[in-house]
């Protein structure tokens, strides 16, 4: 079974359709790479997805169970709401790293505040903190950034930002990772760093959503491609597929305008 | 003569610095309060604190120190304040807390605004709740934004506090006149302006400390 379902998704801000009859899922351990000009609803999306933009029409499905659905709509208290939010992680384009916290502190920060919900915090509160202090440090590691834990955000490169970014993100065990144009806001010669931990995160089989205008890793590292324009998804399927031999005219001109550099 | 003169000023500085204390102590929580609504998204009490804001900022803080003084003596027959010194400052204090929160609540709005929407969104998709947002990411943030310009605000207050006069609080520019009219001497007028810049000079040492406590971060 899909571990998320999106079905008919549509989004207007006031009369500007944005998002248009959106349906697809994702298996788990997948990676789904989203592509498309600007403007094409592709951010809009995954805001949906992650609850900071509230679809106007469609339902979404995590592991079967309604997340949201648009034809039912029920005051969520804030509680649910964060439960809701966790099944997603986001990674966005501008990092948004808290600049008073270091590395580590940002990826640990939600994890200890979560924590003090639970019953045993008062009584196991020093083991409870250890553990995420150690989960984070891990963290920190697995994206190479092991000595740069008690760096606050600006003494960091931005792709050691958002790699800081991706670890926070993982650090609550989202099913579903999204990346929003995770190296659009990096000079070139620092995106390979940051596609590189996200390469890592698709052999190890995480489900991902990446939104990405990088045509050679989306091709790479996905394993299903969707192709957005003007809030419609114009083509989805086998990312080589639709990369190498695309179906649709329209998917075709994107393309080409990305191959001629 | 010296002698006198400073015991004077001392007693009238005391009384500055209580009417500054005091204002700040109360000023500084209602103006965050005020600032958080206006930032807020309650249209109809942004609008109120909104034409608060603009009737307290544009009208003379002495002509509503003039209001608050005597004005409930002439309405009510009898004078809530107490006629003594107490009852002097402690009218100088409401009406500058009601002022002086007003300047800060427009700071504070900055300070939150100025905040990028994407810390919250941050805080947001990592599952935090409302207030843990504002007190864990927020505030710092915004703290940092507006000490320069609270800085300033702090500063003028400290001066304002001579309108206290005008209801006949015995505070430190009050003193400092007092032997112009009794003595016809001038020199405690500059005493008077010493005792004012070592109080600021303080105070901007203060602020620079926070300034560059807060310097670990961008």
């Amino acid at each position: 079974m899909a571990i998320l379902e999106v079905k008919n998704i549509g989004k207007h801000f006031g009369s500007t359709e944005v998002l248009k009859d959106v349906s697809f899922s994702l298996e788990e351990g997948n990676a789904l790479a989203i592509i498309g000009s600007s403007g094409s609803g592709k951010t809009t999306l995954l805001r949906c997805l992650n609850f900071l933009e509230k679809p106007s029409q469609g339902e979404i499905l995590v592991k079967g169970n309604a997340v949201f659905d648009a034809s039912r709509p029920v005051k969520m208290s804030e509680q649910e709401l964060r439960r809701k939010r966790l099944h997603f992680g986001l990674v966005f384009q501008a990092f948004h790293l808290f600049p008073q916290y270091t590395a580590l502190e940002n990826v640990t920060l939600a994890e200890k505040l979560l924590a003090q919900e639970r019953e045993d915090f008062k009584s196991n509160k020093k083991q409870i903190l250890e553990e995420i202090t150690e989960h984070g440090n891990a963290l920190l590691a697995q994206m190479g950034l092991a000595d740069r834990a008690a760096h606050y955000p600006h003494q960091l490169s931005g792709g050691q930002q958002q790699r800081v970014a991706i670890a926070r993100a993982l650090a609550l065990k989202p099913d579903i990772l999204c990346f929003d144009e995770p190296t659009s806001a990096l000079d070139p010669e620092l995106t390979g760093e940051v596609l590189k931990v996200i390469r890592g995160l698709a052999e190890q089989k995480t489900t991902m959503i990446i939104v990405t205008h990088e045509m050679a890793f989306a091709r790479d590292v996905a394993d299903q491609i969707i192709f957005m324009d003007e809030g419609y998804i114009v083509e989805q399927g086998d990312a080589k597929q639709v990369i190498d031999n695309p179906k649709e005219e329209r998917t075709r001109r994107f393309l080409s305008r990305y191959s001629q550099g | 003569m010296f002698g006198a003169v400073t015991l004077e000023l001392m007693k009238g500085l005391w009384t500055t610095i209580q009417i500054f204390l005091l204002t700040l102590i109360f000023s500084l929580p209602l103006g965050l309060i005020l600032g958080v609504g206006s930032a807020g998204r309650w249209k109809i009490l942004k609008r109120v604190i909104q034409v608060f804001v603009w009737i307290i900022r544009g009208t003379p803080l002495m002509l509503q120190l003039i209001i608050i003084f005597y004005g409930p003596g002439l309405w009510l027959g009898h004078n809530i304040w107490s006629g003594n010194e107490a009852g002097r400052i402690t009218a100088t204090v409401v009406a500058f807390v009601i002022n002086y929160a007003c300047y800060f609540s427009v700071i504070f709005r900055g300070g939150i605004e100025g905040v990028p929407v994407g810390q919250r969104e941050a805080g947001q998709v990592l599952g935090m709740t409302k207030s843990q947002i504002f007190f864990q990411i927020t505030l710092l943030q915004m703290v940092k934004r507006v000490v320069p310009p609270m800085s300033n605000e702090i500063i003028t207050l400290v001066k304002d506090t001579s309108l206290a006069r005008i209801i006949a609080a015995y505070e430190l520019t009050f003193a400092g006149f007092s032997f112009m009219k009794s003595a016809g001497i001038t020199w405690p007028l500059f005493y008077t302006g010493v005792f004012y810049l070592a109080f600021i000079g303080i105070l901007t040492l203060l602020f620079n400390y926070i300034e560059k406590k807060l310097d670990y971060f961008r």
